[in-house]
Protein backbone atom coordinates (compact mmCIF):
# COMPACT_ATOMS: atom_id res chain seq x y z
CA UNK A 1 0.00 0.00 0.00
CA UNK A 2 2.89 2.28 0.88
CA UNK A 3 5.44 2.53 -2.00
CA UNK A 4 7.97 3.79 -0.68
CA UNK A 5 8.73 5.06 2.77
CA UNK A 6 12.12 7.44 2.97
CA UNK A 7 13.35 9.85 5.22
CA UNK A 8 12.35 13.75 5.35
CA UNK A 9 15.44 14.83 7.10
CA UNK A 10 16.68 13.42 10.17
CA UNK A 11 12.99 13.74 12.02
CA UNK A 12 10.45 12.77 9.66
CA UNK A 13 9.39 10.11 7.56
CA UNK A 14 7.74 10.29 4.02
CA UNK A 15 5.18 8.08 2.90
CA UNK A 16 4.50 7.62 -0.68
CA UNK A 17 1.62 6.52 -1.80
CA UNK A 18 1.56 7.14 -5.45
CA UNK A 19 1.62 10.22 -7.62
CA UNK A 20 -1.82 10.42 -8.48
CA UNK A 21 -4.92 12.28 -7.17
CA UNK A 22 -7.92 9.92 -6.62
CA UNK A 23 -9.85 8.61 -3.80
CA UNK A 24 -8.98 5.42 -3.56
CA UNK A 25 -4.79 6.37 -2.87
CA UNK A 26 -6.33 8.82 -0.51
CA UNK A 27 -8.27 6.63 1.43
CA UNK A 28 -5.39 4.64 1.80
CA UNK A 29 -3.13 7.11 3.36
CA UNK A 30 -6.19 7.73 5.39
CA UNK A 31 -6.50 4.60 6.75
CA UNK A 32 -2.49 4.81 7.79
CA UNK A 33 -3.20 7.72 9.29
CA UNK A 34 -6.13 6.71 11.34
CA UNK A 35 -4.41 3.71 12.22
CA UNK A 36 -1.46 5.14 12.99
CA UNK A 37 -3.17 8.09 15.62
CA UNK A 38 -4.82 4.97 17.39
CA UNK A 39 -1.20 3.24 17.85
CA UNK A 40 0.98 4.95 20.24
CA UNK A 41 4.25 4.60 18.57
CA UNK A 42 6.75 6.13 20.66
CA UNK A 43 7.93 9.55 19.53
CA UNK A 44 5.49 10.93 16.80
CA UNK A 45 4.93 14.48 17.13
CA UNK A 46 2.87 15.07 14.07
CA UNK A 47 1.20 13.00 11.03
CA UNK A 48 0.15 14.94 7.91
CA UNK A 49 -1.85 13.14 5.64
CA UNK A 50 -2.30 14.88 2.24
CA UNK A 51 -3.61 13.77 -1.70
CA UNK A 52 -1.00 10.80 -1.61
CA UNK A 53 1.51 11.27 0.90
CA UNK A 54 2.17 10.91 4.51
CA UNK A 55 4.73 12.87 6.48
CA UNK A 56 5.35 10.98 10.56
CA UNK A 57 7.07 13.53 12.27
CA UNK A 58 9.27 12.70 15.22
CA UNK A 59 11.06 13.62 18.14
CA UNK A 60 14.66 13.07 17.52
CA UNK A 61 15.25 12.41 21.06
CA UNK A 62 13.18 9.05 21.52
CA UNK A 63 13.18 7.57 18.61
CA UNK A 64 14.78 7.68 15.16
CA UNK A 65 14.01 7.16 11.24
CA UNK A 66 15.09 3.24 11.41
CA UNK A 67 13.10 2.65 14.35
CA UNK A 68 9.93 4.29 13.31
CA UNK A 69 10.23 2.88 9.77
CA UNK A 70 9.98 -0.83 10.83
CA UNK A 71 7.34 0.07 13.02
CA UNK A 72 5.09 1.83 10.17
CA UNK A 73 5.77 -1.36 7.96
CA UNK A 74 4.50 -4.14 10.13
CA UNK A 75 2.00 -1.48 11.02
CA UNK A 76 -1.28 -3.96 11.14
CA UNK A 77 -3.89 -2.31 9.73
CA UNK A 78 -7.47 -2.59 10.90
CA UNK A 79 -9.64 -2.61 7.95
CA UNK A 80 -12.48 0.02 7.16
CA UNK A 81 -11.14 2.44 9.86
CA UNK A 82 -13.54 4.69 8.37
CA UNK A 83 -15.82 4.94 11.33
CA UNK A 84 -14.69 8.52 12.18
CA UNK A 85 -15.88 9.81 8.77
CA UNK A 86 -19.09 11.60 9.23
CA UNK A 87 -21.00 13.16 6.06
CA UNK A 88 -21.45 17.05 6.95
CA UNK A 89 -23.83 19.56 5.42
CA UNK A 90 -22.62 23.07 4.71
CA UNK A 91 -25.05 25.72 4.14
CA UNK A 92 -23.67 28.71 1.10
CA UNK A 93 -25.20 31.82 0.90
CA UNK A 94 -24.27 32.76 -3.25
CA UNK A 95 -25.35 36.44 -3.36
CA UNK A 96 -23.02 38.68 -5.41
CA UNK A 97 -21.14 40.10 -2.24
CA UNK A 98 -20.02 36.86 -1.59
CA UNK A 99 -19.62 34.84 -4.50
CA UNK A 100 -16.57 37.11 -5.82
CA UNK A 101 -15.83 35.38 -8.93
CA UNK A 102 -19.15 34.14 -10.35
CA UNK A 103 -19.36 36.51 -12.98
CA UNK A 104 -15.93 35.59 -14.62
CA UNK A 105 -16.70 31.84 -13.49
CA UNK A 106 -19.68 32.20 -16.41
CA UNK A 107 -17.08 33.81 -19.23
CA UNK A 108 -14.72 31.52 -18.20
CA UNK A 109 -16.67 28.13 -18.03
CA UNK A 110 -19.32 29.34 -20.47
CA UNK A 111 -22.03 28.63 -18.74
CA UNK A 112 -24.72 30.49 -16.71
CA UNK A 113 -24.92 31.43 -12.66
CA UNK A 114 -27.84 29.10 -12.25
CA UNK A 115 -26.20 25.82 -13.40
CA UNK A 116 -23.06 26.60 -12.23
CA UNK A 117 -24.69 26.47 -8.85
CA UNK A 118 -26.92 23.75 -9.67
CA UNK A 119 -24.26 21.27 -10.63
CA UNK A 120 -22.26 22.70 -7.71
CA UNK A 121 -24.74 21.68 -4.89
CA UNK A 122 -25.61 17.87 -6.71
CA UNK A 123 -22.55 16.40 -5.60
CA UNK A 124 -20.92 15.21 -2.36
CA UNK A 125 -17.02 16.01 -2.04
CA UNK A 126 -14.52 14.31 -0.25
CA UNK A 127 -12.01 15.64 2.09
CA UNK A 128 -8.61 14.53 0.79
CA UNK A 129 -6.68 16.60 3.51
CA UNK A 130 -7.36 19.46 5.85
CA UNK A 131 -4.46 22.09 6.42
CA UNK A 132 -2.05 24.92 5.07
CA UNK A 133 -3.84 27.47 6.97
CA UNK A 134 -5.49 25.88 10.24
CA UNK A 135 -8.56 23.99 9.34
CA UNK A 136 -8.62 24.38 5.82
CA UNK A 137 -10.59 20.91 3.84
CA UNK A 138 -9.67 19.99 0.06
CA UNK A 139 -12.43 18.98 -1.22
CA UNK A 140 -12.90 16.92 -4.31
CA UNK A 141 -14.11 15.96 -6.68
CA UNK A 142 -15.91 18.77 -8.92
CA UNK A 143 -17.96 17.98 -12.07
CA UNK A 144 -15.61 18.15 -14.72
CA UNK A 145 -17.65 20.96 -16.31
CA UNK A 146 -16.66 23.46 -13.50
CA UNK A 147 -12.84 22.83 -14.23
CA UNK A 148 -11.48 26.53 -13.89
CA UNK A 149 -8.14 27.88 -13.22
CA UNK A 150 -6.68 29.63 -10.45
CA UNK A 151 -7.20 33.27 -10.74
CA UNK A 152 -3.76 34.73 -12.43
CA UNK A 153 -3.05 37.18 -9.74
CA UNK A 154 -4.06 35.90 -6.30
CA UNK A 155 -6.10 38.08 -4.09
CA UNK A 156 -4.17 39.64 -1.11
CA UNK A 157 -7.35 39.35 1.18
CA UNK A 158 -10.03 36.17 0.74
CA UNK A 159 -13.03 36.46 3.30
CA UNK A 160 -13.65 34.18 6.07
CA UNK A 161 -15.38 31.69 5.36
CA UNK A 162 -16.04 32.03 1.27
CA UNK A 163 -16.07 28.80 -0.90
CA UNK A 164 -13.67 28.67 -3.64
CA UNK A 165 -13.11 26.53 -6.32
CA UNK A 166 -10.07 25.44 -8.52
CA UNK A 167 -8.92 22.75 -10.99
CA UNK A 168 -10.85 19.15 -9.35
CA UNK A 169 -11.10 20.80 -6.17
CA UNK A 170 -13.27 23.15 -3.78
CA UNK A 171 -12.52 24.70 -0.43
CA UNK A 172 -13.19 26.72 2.62
CA UNK A 173 -11.30 29.76 3.51
CA UNK A 174 -11.41 29.63 7.55
CA UNK A 175 -9.34 32.81 8.08
CA UNK A 176 -9.47 35.45 5.67
CA UNK A 177 -6.00 34.78 3.64
CA UNK A 178 -4.16 35.42 0.64
CA UNK A 179 -5.50 32.71 -2.18
CA UNK A 180 -6.01 32.28 -5.49
CA UNK A 181 -9.00 30.34 -5.76
CA UNK A 182 -12.39 31.12 -7.47
CA UNK A 183 -15.10 32.10 -4.96
CA UNK A 184 -18.75 31.55 -5.31
CA UNK A 185 -20.17 32.28 -2.03
CA UNK A 186 -20.12 32.35 1.86
CA UNK A 187 -20.89 29.97 4.79
CA UNK A 188 -22.05 31.22 8.04
CA UNK A 189 -20.42 28.03 9.58
CA UNK A 190 -17.45 27.87 10.97
CA UNK A 191 -15.28 25.39 10.13
CA UNK A 192 -12.30 26.32 12.50
CA UNK A 193 -13.59 27.08 15.86
CA UNK A 194 -10.59 28.48 18.23
CA UNK A 195 -13.00 27.95 20.76
CA UNK A 196 -13.21 24.88 20.88
CA UNK A 197 -11.04 23.27 23.21
CA UNK A 198 -10.87 19.36 21.76
CA UNK A 199 -11.95 19.18 17.82
CA UNK A 200 -12.09 22.56 16.57
CA UNK A 201 -12.13 21.39 13.14
CA UNK A 202 -15.54 20.61 11.60
CA UNK A 203 -14.19 18.58 8.52
CA UNK A 204 -11.57 15.42 8.63
CA UNK A 205 -9.60 14.30 6.25
CA UNK A 206 -11.81 11.59 4.95
CA UNK A 207 -15.08 12.95 5.85
CA UNK A 208 -17.95 13.57 2.52
CA UNK A 209 -18.98 17.57 2.58
CA UNK A 210 -22.65 18.20 0.73
CA UNK A 211 -22.83 22.04 0.42
CA UNK A 212 -26.52 23.32 0.32
CA UNK A 213 -27.83 26.99 -0.92
CA UNK A 214 -29.48 29.60 1.55
CA UNK A 215 -30.74 33.10 1.21
CA UNK A 216 -29.08 36.02 2.69
CA UNK A 217 -32.05 36.12 5.64
CA UNK A 218 -30.83 32.71 6.55
CA UNK A 219 -27.07 33.32 6.44
CA UNK A 220 -27.68 36.09 8.26
CA UNK A 221 -29.86 34.07 11.11
CA UNK A 222 -27.13 31.61 11.15
CA UNK A 223 -24.70 34.79 12.03
CA UNK A 224 -26.64 35.48 15.37
CA UNK B 1 -6.70 43.96 29.91
CA UNK B 2 -7.76 43.91 32.80
CA UNK B 3 -6.38 46.67 35.24
CA UNK B 4 -4.24 45.21 38.46
CA UNK B 5 -6.24 43.09 39.88
CA UNK B 6 -3.56 40.62 40.83
CA UNK B 7 -0.79 41.41 42.75
CA UNK B 8 1.97 40.59 40.83
CA UNK B 9 2.25 42.12 37.24
CA UNK B 10 3.93 43.50 34.19
CA UNK B 11 2.53 46.54 32.21
CA UNK B 12 3.57 46.41 28.70
CA UNK B 13 5.39 50.02 27.59
CA UNK B 14 6.72 49.13 24.65
CA UNK B 15 5.61 45.50 22.70
CA UNK B 16 8.64 44.95 21.07
CA UNK B 17 8.36 43.88 17.18
CA UNK B 18 7.26 40.25 18.03
CA UNK B 19 6.83 39.49 21.33
CA UNK B 20 5.03 36.26 21.72
CA UNK B 21 4.15 33.85 24.67
CA UNK B 22 5.79 30.11 24.04
CA UNK B 23 6.35 26.79 25.36
CA UNK B 24 8.10 23.92 23.76
CA UNK B 25 5.23 23.58 21.23
CA UNK B 26 1.79 22.13 20.19
CA UNK B 27 2.23 18.47 19.02
CA UNK B 28 -0.24 16.24 16.79
CA UNK B 29 -2.55 18.93 14.96
CA UNK B 30 -0.76 19.35 11.85
CA UNK B 31 -3.49 17.37 10.09
CA UNK B 32 -5.89 19.63 10.91
CA UNK B 33 -3.68 22.72 9.81
CA UNK B 34 -2.21 23.73 12.85
CA UNK B 35 1.56 24.25 12.99
CA UNK B 36 3.78 23.00 15.92
CA UNK B 37 4.99 26.74 16.64
CA UNK B 38 6.86 26.71 20.08
CA UNK B 39 9.91 28.47 21.16
CA UNK B 40 11.98 28.79 18.50
CA UNK B 41 15.59 28.45 19.67
CA UNK B 42 14.71 25.57 21.97
CA UNK B 43 17.91 24.89 23.82
CA UNK B 44 17.86 28.68 24.87
CA UNK B 45 14.05 28.07 25.57
CA UNK B 46 15.18 25.38 28.09
CA UNK B 47 18.06 27.60 29.32
CA UNK B 48 15.62 30.25 30.25
CA UNK B 49 13.36 27.71 31.99
CA UNK B 50 16.34 25.36 33.71
CA UNK B 51 18.00 28.81 35.24
CA UNK B 52 14.69 30.02 37.07
CA UNK B 53 14.10 26.39 38.15
CA UNK B 54 11.47 26.06 36.17
CA UNK B 55 9.22 23.25 34.62
CA UNK B 56 11.01 22.30 31.03
CA UNK B 57 7.70 23.24 29.52
CA UNK B 58 6.58 26.58 31.43
CA UNK B 59 5.81 29.43 29.41
CA UNK B 60 8.45 32.11 28.72
CA UNK B 61 8.23 35.43 26.47
CA UNK B 62 9.90 35.43 23.41
CA UNK B 63 11.20 38.40 21.70
CA UNK B 64 12.61 39.03 17.86
CA UNK B 65 15.08 41.98 16.92
CA UNK B 66 13.83 45.01 19.45
CA UNK B 67 12.42 43.75 22.79
CA UNK B 68 9.71 45.05 25.15
CA UNK B 69 9.88 47.45 27.91
CA UNK B 70 7.88 46.21 31.04
CA UNK B 71 7.60 48.13 34.15
CA UNK B 72 7.28 46.10 36.70
CA UNK B 73 4.99 45.95 39.80
CA UNK B 74 4.94 43.49 42.86
CA UNK B 75 7.22 41.78 45.32
CA UNK B 76 10.69 40.62 44.21
CA UNK B 77 10.94 38.18 41.59
CA UNK B 78 13.79 36.28 39.58
CA UNK B 79 13.98 36.87 35.86
CA UNK B 80 16.61 35.37 33.31
CA UNK B 81 17.40 36.75 29.90
CA UNK B 82 18.88 34.57 27.36
CA UNK B 83 20.30 34.62 24.25
CA UNK B 84 22.13 37.04 22.82
CA UNK B 85 20.59 40.17 24.35
CA UNK B 86 21.61 43.52 25.35
CA UNK B 87 19.06 44.87 28.12
CA UNK B 88 18.79 46.97 30.85
CA UNK B 89 17.07 48.11 34.28
CA UNK B 90 15.60 50.93 35.36
CA UNK B 91 15.70 51.50 38.74
CA UNK B 92 15.02 54.85 40.73
CA UNK B 93 16.46 56.37 37.08
CA UNK B 94 19.35 54.29 37.34
CA UNK B 95 20.05 52.58 34.49
CA UNK B 96 21.93 49.05 36.13
CA UNK B 97 23.21 46.38 33.26
CA UNK B 98 23.35 42.83 33.65
CA UNK B 99 24.23 40.00 31.56
CA UNK B 100 22.08 37.21 30.16
CA UNK B 101 22.23 33.72 31.35
CA UNK B 102 21.80 35.06 34.95
CA UNK B 103 19.43 35.07 37.42
CA UNK B 104 18.66 38.99 38.62
CA UNK B 105 16.20 40.33 41.10
CA UNK B 106 13.09 42.76 39.70
CA UNK B 107 12.13 44.98 42.16
CA UNK B 108 8.67 46.71 42.89
CA UNK B 109 8.66 49.86 39.85
CA UNK B 110 11.68 48.34 38.22
CA UNK B 111 11.21 48.79 34.42
CA UNK B 112 12.82 46.23 32.34
CA UNK B 113 14.30 47.57 29.00
CA UNK B 114 14.84 44.61 26.24
CA UNK B 115 16.78 46.74 23.82
CA UNK B 116 17.71 44.39 21.26
CA UNK B 117 19.27 40.90 20.17
CA UNK B 118 22.84 41.23 19.24
CA UNK B 119 23.63 40.19 15.30
CA UNK B 120 20.91 37.25 16.24
CA UNK B 121 17.00 36.84 15.94
CA UNK B 122 15.01 35.60 19.18
CA UNK B 123 15.47 36.06 22.36
CA UNK B 124 13.86 34.59 25.76
CA UNK B 125 12.65 36.27 29.40
CA UNK B 126 11.64 33.67 31.55
CA UNK B 127 10.82 34.53 35.32
CA UNK B 128 10.54 32.42 38.71
CA UNK B 129 7.41 32.00 38.45
CA UNK B 130 4.21 31.29 35.85
CA UNK B 131 2.41 33.93 33.35
CA UNK B 132 -0.96 33.90 33.22
CA UNK B 133 -1.48 32.58 30.15
CA UNK B 134 -3.97 30.72 27.82
CA UNK B 135 -3.97 26.99 27.39
CA UNK B 136 -5.17 25.99 23.95
CA UNK B 137 -5.06 22.31 22.52
CA UNK B 138 -2.33 21.25 25.07
CA UNK B 139 0.00 24.60 24.41
CA UNK B 140 0.46 28.23 25.08
CA UNK B 141 2.28 28.81 22.11
CA UNK B 142 0.99 31.81 20.75
CA UNK B 143 0.30 31.23 16.66
CA UNK B 144 -0.66 34.81 15.57
CA UNK B 145 -2.18 33.43 11.96
CA UNK B 146 -4.87 31.01 12.99
CA UNK B 147 -5.00 33.56 16.18
CA UNK B 148 -4.46 30.55 18.98
CA UNK B 149 -2.86 30.23 22.50
CA UNK B 150 -1.57 32.53 25.13
CA UNK B 151 -2.71 36.37 24.87
CA UNK B 152 -5.90 35.57 22.55
CA UNK B 153 -3.56 34.48 19.95
CA UNK B 154 -1.65 38.02 19.18
CA UNK B 155 1.53 39.75 19.81
CA UNK B 156 1.98 41.63 22.95
CA UNK B 157 0.14 45.06 22.68
CA UNK B 158 1.10 48.44 24.00
CA UNK B 159 -0.49 48.68 27.39
CA UNK B 160 -1.24 45.54 28.66
CA UNK B 161 -1.02 43.94 31.61
CA UNK B 162 0.88 40.61 32.28
CA UNK B 163 -0.76 38.82 35.64
CA UNK B 164 1.80 36.77 36.83
CA UNK B 165 1.30 33.82 39.83
CA UNK B 166 3.01 30.95 41.16
CA UNK B 167 5.81 33.71 42.10
CA UNK B 168 8.73 31.57 43.49
CA UNK B 169 10.89 32.23 46.57
CA UNK B 170 14.14 34.76 45.39
CA UNK B 171 16.38 32.09 43.59
CA UNK B 172 20.28 31.56 44.14
CA UNK B 173 22.36 33.38 41.23
CA UNK B 174 22.12 30.45 38.90
CA UNK B 175 24.59 31.46 36.08
CA UNK B 176 26.01 30.06 33.33
CA UNK B 177 28.63 31.22 30.98
CA UNK B 178 27.69 30.10 27.44
CA UNK B 179 28.02 31.85 24.38
CA UNK B 180 25.56 31.93 21.05
CA UNK B 181 27.89 30.24 18.58
CA UNK B 182 27.08 31.76 14.98
CA UNK B 183 26.75 29.58 12.01
CA UNK B 184 27.09 30.00 8.65
CA UNK B 185 27.15 26.26 6.93
CA UNK B 186 23.72 25.21 7.47
CA UNK B 187 24.09 21.01 7.22
CA UNK B 188 21.07 19.93 5.49
CA UNK B 189 19.67 16.20 3.87
CA UNK B 190 18.58 15.77 0.49
CA UNK B 191 15.09 16.63 -0.12
CA UNK B 192 12.12 14.03 -2.03
CA UNK B 193 12.57 16.90 -4.63
CA UNK B 194 16.01 16.84 -5.49
CA UNK B 195 15.93 15.19 -8.78
CA UNK B 196 13.55 18.39 -9.72
CA UNK B 197 16.71 20.06 -10.34
CA UNK B 198 19.78 20.09 -12.53
CA UNK B 199 23.15 19.29 -12.34
CA UNK B 200 24.16 23.07 -12.30
CA UNK B 201 21.11 24.19 -10.27
CA UNK B 202 21.96 21.76 -7.67
CA UNK B 203 26.01 22.49 -7.66
CA UNK B 204 25.36 26.16 -7.13
CA UNK B 205 22.74 25.87 -4.50
CA UNK B 206 25.81 23.98 -2.62
CA UNK B 207 28.65 26.13 -3.74
CA UNK B 208 27.04 29.82 -4.05
CA UNK B 209 25.94 32.09 -0.60
CA UNK B 210 22.57 32.74 0.02
CA UNK B 211 21.00 35.64 1.29
CA UNK B 212 19.00 35.93 4.48
CA UNK B 213 16.04 38.68 3.42
CA UNK B 214 13.73 40.50 4.93
CA UNK B 215 10.91 38.57 4.09
CA UNK B 216 11.44 36.29 7.08
CA UNK B 217 9.66 35.55 10.66
CA UNK B 218 8.54 33.04 12.77
CA UNK B 219 6.86 31.23 9.34
CA UNK B 220 9.70 30.84 7.62
CA UNK B 221 13.64 32.14 6.12
CA UNK B 222 13.27 33.32 2.63
CA UNK B 223 16.45 33.25 0.60
CA UNK B 224 18.02 35.41 -2.20
CA UNK B 225 20.87 33.95 -4.12
CA UNK B 226 21.30 32.53 -7.26
CA UNK B 227 18.35 31.00 -9.13
CA UNK B 228 17.67 27.27 -8.14
CA UNK B 229 15.95 26.30 -11.96
CA UNK B 230 13.81 23.27 -12.08
CA UNK B 231 13.97 20.69 -14.90
CA UNK B 232 10.56 18.52 -14.04
CA UNK B 233 8.01 21.02 -12.89
CA UNK B 234 8.07 23.88 -10.19
CA UNK B 235 4.89 22.83 -8.31
CA UNK B 236 4.32 19.15 -7.16
CA UNK B 237 0.59 18.08 -5.69
CA UNK B 238 0.53 19.65 -1.83
CA UNK B 239 1.67 17.35 0.97
CA UNK B 240 2.99 17.66 4.18
CA UNK B 241 5.78 19.88 5.19
CA UNK B 242 7.84 19.80 8.75
CA UNK B 243 10.27 22.54 10.23
CA UNK B 244 13.20 23.02 8.33
CA UNK B 245 12.17 21.68 4.78
CA UNK B 246 13.65 24.29 2.06
CA UNK B 247 11.19 24.51 -0.61
CA UNK B 248 12.16 25.99 -4.03
CA UNK B 249 9.37 28.46 -5.43
CA UNK B 250 8.51 28.78 -9.27
CA UNK B 251 10.86 31.54 -8.86
CA UNK B 252 13.78 29.57 -8.28
CA UNK B 253 14.32 30.99 -4.58
CA UNK B 254 14.57 28.79 -1.24
CA UNK B 255 12.22 29.24 1.87
CA UNK B 256 13.20 27.27 4.82
CA UNK B 257 9.91 26.41 6.75
CA UNK B 258 10.35 27.15 10.35
CA UNK B 259 8.03 26.95 13.41
CA UNK B 260 4.83 28.44 12.53
CA UNK B 261 5.12 27.34 8.99
CA UNK B 262 1.74 26.22 6.99
CA UNK B 263 1.20 22.37 7.68
CA UNK B 264 1.18 21.16 3.70
CA UNK B 265 2.76 23.43 0.76
CA UNK B 266 2.98 22.15 -2.87
CA UNK B 267 6.98 23.81 -3.83
CA UNK B 268 9.20 20.85 -4.60
CA UNK B 269 11.64 20.27 -1.68
CA UNK B 270 15.29 20.56 -2.19
CA UNK B 271 16.41 19.32 1.33
CA UNK B 272 15.67 19.30 4.96
CA UNK B 273 18.08 21.33 7.68
CA UNK B 274 19.39 18.80 10.20
CA UNK B 275 17.73 19.18 13.86
CA UNK B 276 21.12 20.10 15.34
CA UNK B 277 21.61 22.82 13.44
CA UNK B 278 17.39 24.29 13.96
CA UNK B 279 18.40 26.75 16.43
CA UNK B 280 20.93 28.56 15.16
CA UNK B 281 19.56 28.53 11.99
CA UNK B 282 16.77 30.50 13.33
CA UNK B 283 18.95 32.84 14.47
CA UNK B 284 20.46 34.15 11.17
CA UNK B 285 19.09 37.77 11.16
CA UNK B 286 18.43 39.04 7.84
CA UNK B 287 20.74 40.78 5.75
CA UNK B 288 23.22 37.64 6.89
CA UNK B 289 24.79 35.33 3.92
CA UNK B 290 24.60 31.42 4.33
CA UNK B 291 25.73 28.41 2.53
CA UNK B 292 24.27 25.12 2.24
CA UNK B 293 26.31 21.17 2.99
CA UNK B 294 24.81 18.04 2.15
CA UNK B 295 25.47 15.61 4.93
CA UNK B 296 23.75 12.03 5.20
CA UNK B 297 21.22 10.44 7.84
CA UNK B 298 23.61 8.58 9.92
CA UNK B 299 25.61 11.82 10.58
CA UNK B 300 22.88 14.10 11.20
CA UNK B 301 21.52 11.81 14.22
CA UNK B 302 24.98 11.42 15.01
CA UNK B 303 25.64 14.95 15.22
CA UNK B 304 21.72 15.34 17.48
CA UNK B 305 23.38 12.88 20.07
CA UNK B 306 26.28 15.38 20.42
CA UNK B 307 24.06 18.84 19.91
CA UNK B 308 21.98 16.58 23.01
CA UNK B 309 24.67 16.02 25.12
CA UNK B 310 26.10 19.63 24.57
CA UNK B 311 22.67 21.35 25.97
CA UNK B 312 22.37 18.58 28.52
CA UNK B 313 26.20 20.03 29.68
CA UNK B 314 25.50 23.42 30.07
CA UNK B 315 22.35 22.57 31.81
CA UNK B 316 24.45 20.91 34.62
CA UNK B 317 26.57 24.16 34.71
CA UNK B 318 23.38 25.48 35.78
CA UNK B 319 23.62 26.78 39.77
Amino acid sequence: MIKNISNLGDAALYCDFGTEVNKEINRNVINYFNNLRDSNFLGITNITPSYNKLVISFDLKLTSFAKLKKQVENLELKKNNNSKNNLIKIPVCCVEEFALDIKRLQKLLKINEAKIYETFFSKNYYCYMTGFIAGMPFLGDMDKSLFAKRLETPRVKVPKNSIGITEQFCNIYTFESPGGWNIIGKTPVDIFDNKKNNEPNLINPGDTISFYPISKLEYEKKYE
Amino acid sequence: MKKNTNKNYFEVLRPGINSTFQDYGRNNFYHIGIPFSGAMDNRNFLLANTISNNEINNPVLEFAYQGPKLKYIGENISINVTGDVNFKIIRKNKNLEFSCYENIILENNDCLDILSTNRSVYGYLSIGGKFEVDYYLNSCSTNTKAKIGANNGEKLEKGQIIHLKNIKKILPKNKIEYLNSKIENIRIIKGPHFDHFSKDAIDSFFSDEFNVTKLSDRMGIRLKGPKISNIKNTNIKSEGLVKGVIQITADGDPIIMLSDHGTIGGYPKIGVVISADYDKLVQIPPGSKIKFKEINLKDAETIFKLYQMETQTLISHIK
